[in-house]
């Protein structure tokens, strides 16, 4: 079973994956990271694996492995 | 369905672009076609100037920088000394179709065996957003303070049209604005190595990317106005196909 690990301290917050995702997964921190922006947190929970947030990301914020 | 997805070891680590700047995902995309053709190894990327050259610092691979626009002018010298290698330049519009558009359409015009990544979001990025060649008409810009007026500017340019008169080996126009549009323009990037990989002449992927930083949008709206609005006057597409 495949995991997605999230890079929070990569992430700009510009919530392009949270567009994508169809599973609803994708949140937002209430705190930043050291760059200073809202990270996006994934519910593993609701998550399928899918890879769209990766594809979309253009911070290189997920790997799915 | 579960899937496997890794970065690329072509990408460092942390990238220099704005949020939401649609660089990171094009320099990923470049960096994963050569990694599947298995020619990470021997790709040497050359830039110019812009935010585009920003992709030097974070790409893993040989590379080097060239003068304003002269990307094609040094990679004509770097894939005629290196046949073997594959060699394409990484431009934006402010570089490519303004300041280098004679490098551009006369490497097009010898038909050398490189390829151009041409990323376009419509205005000149690191200076602070003036209005570049392929401003859309009516947009604002710090050049523009009412929109661009094709009375006094003339309109917009489109680099892929322009270069499919000289007939080179592969052109089309992507975006990265959709999952759908970022899958099939990665397939664009692939079929115009491939077109250099067996020296059918140049090729050249224009992609069509969100400046939110520029465009004083907030990212989401940005995305949202490349599918809505750029692409309205930039149709996406294979303008010439490979063998035609």
């Amino acid at each position: 079973m495949s995991e997605v690990t999230v890079y929070a301290e990569k992430c700009k917050g510009c919530r392009y994956c949270a567009g994508v995702c169809n599973q609803d997964a994708i949140s937002f921190s209430e705190k930043s990271n050291a760059a200073g922006y809202q990270f996006a947190q994934v519910d593993p929970e609701k998550c399928i694996q899918c890879g769209l947030c990766y594809t979309v990301c253009p911070d290189c914020v997920f790997e799915i492995a | 369905m579960a899937v496997t997805r890794v970065k690329p070891k072509l990408i460092g680590e942390n990238n220099q672009y704005c949020s939401g700047c649609g660089h990171g995902i094009l320099n990923r995309l470049v960096a994963e076609v050569l990694e599947e053709l298995g020619r990470a190894d021997d790709a040497i990327l050359v830039t110019a100037v812009g935010c585009a050259c920003m992709m030097n610092e974070l790409w893993q691979g040989d590379n080097m920088q060239a003068a304003h626009g002269r990307a094609p002018a040094s990679a004509t010298a770097i894939k005629r000394l290196r046949p073997e290698n594959i060699v394409f330049t990484y431009q934006g519009d402010g570089d490519l179709s303004s300041i280098g558009i004679a490098e551009i359409l006369h490497a097009t015009a010898r038909n050398e065996k490189f390829t151009t990544i041409f990323a376009n979001n419509g205005v000149f990025g690191m200076t602070g957003g003036q209005m570049a060649p392929t401003t859309l008409v009516g947009q604002k810009t710090t050049t523009t303070h009412f929109g661009r007026d094709p009375q006094f500017t003339g309109m917009p340019v489109k680099i892929v049209e322009l270069l499919a008169t000289l007939k080179p080996a592969y052109l089309a126009r992507g975006s990265v604005d959709s999952i759908k549009n970022i899958n099939t323009t990665k397939k664009y990037i692939r079929n115009a190595f491939e077109a250099q990989i067996d020296s059918e002449g140049f090729s050249l992927v224009e992609v069509l990317l969100p400046c939110p930083t520029n465009w004083h949008l907030t990212p989401e709206q940005a995305l949202e106005r490349v599918g809505s609005t750029v692409e309205a006057y930039y149709p996406l597409g294979e303008v010439v196909k490979r063998g035609e």
